[in-house]
């Protein structure tokens, strides 16, 4: 019985994620398939004959190089920007009691409930003034303000999750406020710093509404909105888009990589009794 | 070494006070212990003289200095907490060193307090251990270690043992005992175990309901309870409660009981005829009398704690208990006479305030 529970659990397990996967796998076998089998093949789940002449092609001769290098730019700066902003104002909610504090929580969650699309054609008017349309500048900005929010209360729940003794142990061993959130909380903090970067990271490079909207021309468009120009007027180049897919696929996966090993750490084992 | 005085202490929350003007004067050297239940406002006072919790009003003094306005890190002085508090990045080594390094003290110097202070606490094969790594007992002697290689001004304990388990918490207590003779360290020591505060304390604070009730020795604290909540709180088990009203005899004071007992005060007591109050005695200090000269009870319980029996009894209706060192064989169900010497009771006025009895209070000055 326990046994036959286990298996149809990890049968269950196993369901998900070849329906989660399976996408991304159909993506790799696009990428792969050269022009003349695509649509002759009918469905197979690999083609007879496999090439990397799409890769090869997007490499060379499309400005997907631009589109890579403009996304790391934008969703690397919007990570740093976003997890400074929220490790501090995230500590400061879970910490301190302060006039207008819930006022302040409470517009930090009004932001989060309009549809973004309300706000396209006001931000476009207030950027364009600035020179900040047509900029990555001004992708940063919009990206990190709309992100902050919902970084913010994930940062406080990591903070709130972290004994307060150990601060207070801190600021009478002689370390002021700030040196032990520093030397105490921020490394402690590391796991949830790092769900905050990729998690930030990720909405920024995939970003594409407001990418479409402020920029026009290939020289600052990020990568969501450089896939759209292998829809041509007559047909869509799926070989090429796939290819180009995969690769933007790869930082993220090397971003999630990097941080999983404090993803999954224990966040203050030991710090109280156990 | 630092004296510590607190002058009319009040901490408001909001508009909700939970402390109502404590005045406090801690000589150097002395080790004092906050008691009370929880919710009473000690945790509080121990935040109050570290620094972590700002003052409403009043003036807190360490040295002669006010420090209401210092920074924790400003007032030198060192805590032990609960939970323990360690850094769990840290190594125990590093977990104590930390106070040092944040000063920027010489590595030398370091590294000699580090080493002194793990060798008396037996902590030297587990420096480059994590606090994960290490029992709770273990976690304990580190924070106390961070605590004393500072050499602190004071030592402000909040409930250390409470994680421990009992036989942990009698030696880690007996420890600690040892230690304050040995340094001298003025210490504020934070517990809701009335035991821990009666084998540590020079002085003990009695606290209920953000008020001090009592300060004194702790056998002062025993035999002469300034109040009810005193006369509750120290003692274990508790003290009884017979609430009556007073009856004056030729001579002789009594207090009848609400079943119509009435007991003699073995003295004449200035309260008129009729004054509602609570006569009080140690369950240790009731006597088993085979005699009829006592007043008839009958046994309900009998809890066997080692050393002794409490017996639950009712005199007339009302609970009752009785320790004794003797384990009589008393069945539950069987009766028995008690005697109240009157050497031995204490009497409580209609406010709760002890009413001094001259037997007590004159020849029991033990302090």
């Amino acid at each position: 019985m326990g046994i036959l529970l286990t298996i149809a659990h990890r049968l269950a397990i196993l369901a998900y994620i070849v329906f989660a996967l399976f996408p991304l796998y159909w993506l790799l076998k696009v990428s792969v398939t050269p022009n003349d089998l695509l649509y002759s093949e009918g469905v197979r789940m690999w083609p007879s004959h496999a090439t990397l002449e799409h890769y090869r092609y997007v490499i060379e001769n499309s400005a997907f190089p631009i589109f890579f290098r403009n996304s790391l730019i934008v969703a690397g700066s919007t990570a740093l920007a976003v997890t400074l902003i929220s490790s501090l104002s995230g500590y400061a909610l879970s910490r301190f009691v302060f006039r207008g504090k819930y006022a302040v929580v409470a517009l930090m969650l009004i932001t989060q409930m309009f549809p973004l699309v309300m706000l396209v054609a006001p931000i476009f008017k207030m950027l364009s003034p600035l020179g900040l349309t047509n900029s990555l500048t001004g992708l940063i900005i919009v990206y990190t303000a709309f992100n902050v929010p919902f970084a913010t209360f994930l940062m406080q729940s990591f903070f709130d999750g972290i004994p307060r003794d150990l601060e207070d142990a801190a600021m009478i061993d002689g370390a002021s406020r700030f040196t032990a959130f520093r030397q105490i909380i921020l490394p402690l903090t590391l796991p949830g710093i790092a769900a905050t970067l990729g998690f930030v990271f990720t909405a920024a490079w995939s970003e594409l509404l407001f990418a479409l909207m402020l920029i026009s021309g290939n020289d600052s468009a990020t990568f969501p909105v450089g896939l759209l120009t292998f829809v041509s007027k007559f047909s869509v180049d799926f070989g090429q888009m796939m290819a180009a897919g995969v690769m933007a696929l790869v930082p993220a996966c090397l971003f999630f990589l990097l941080i999983q090993r404090y993803l999954v750490q224990g966040l203050t084992a030991g710090a109280v009794k156990g | 070494m630092a004296s510590i005085e607190m002058r009319d202490i009040v901490k408001i929350y909001g508009d909700h006070p939970v402390l109502h003007g404590v005045d406090l004067s801690i000589e150097d050297g002395e080790f004092i212990v906050l008691v009370g239940p929880s919710g009473c406002g000690k945790s509080t006072l121990l935040r109050m003289i570290a620094g972590l919790e700002s003052i409403s009003s009043g003036t807190m003094s360490i040295d002669g200095r006010e420090v209401n306005d210092l920074k924790p890190r400003d007032r030198d002085i060192a805590m032990v907490f609960q939970s323990y508090a360690l850094y769990p990045h840290m190594t125990v080594a590093d977990n104590m060193s930390y106070s040092l390094r944040l000063r920027r003290s010489p590595k030398e110097k370091i590294a000699a307090a580090v080493a002194a202070a793990s060798a008396k606490l037996g902590l030297d094969p587990f420096l480059a251990r994590r606090p994960k790594a290490l029992s709770g007992g273990q976690r304990q002697r580190v924070a106390m270690g961070r605590a004393i290689v500072r050499q602190p001004k004071a030592f402000l304990f909040d409930e250390p043992l409470s994680n421990l388990d009992a036989r942990l918490r009698e030696q880690m207590r007996a420890e600690i005992k040892r230690m304050h003779a040995e340094f001298g360290a003025t210490s504020v020591y934070v517990t809701h175990d009335q035991i821990e505060a009666m084998t540590l304390a020079s002085r003990i604070v009695a606290m209920n309901a953000g008020a001090v009730q009592q300060i004194g020795a702790p056998l002062e604290l025993y035999d002469r309870p300034a109040n009810l909540f005193v006369a509750g709180f120290i003692g274990s088990p508790g003290m009884n409660m017979l609430e009556g009203t007073m009856e004056p005899e030729s001579g002789t004071s009594a207090v009848r009981l609400v079943n119509g007992t009435t007991i003699s005060l073995g003295q004449a007591v200035n309260l008129p005829k009729g004054t509602s109050v609570t006569l009080g005695i140690r369950p240790e200090h009731v006597a088993i009398r085979p005699a009829a000269d006592g007043v008839a009870a009958s046994v309900e319980l009998i809890e066997p704690t080692g050393l002794g029996i409490i017996l639950h009894l009712t005199v007339h209706g009302l609970p009752f208990k009785i320790f004794s060192s003797d384990r009589a064989l008393l069945a539950p169900g069987s009766d028995l006479t008690v005697g109240f010497p009157t050497e031995r009771l204490h009497l409580f006025g209609p406010d709760g305030q002890r009413i001094a009895l001259g037997t007590l209070d004159a020849s029991g000055s033990t302090s």
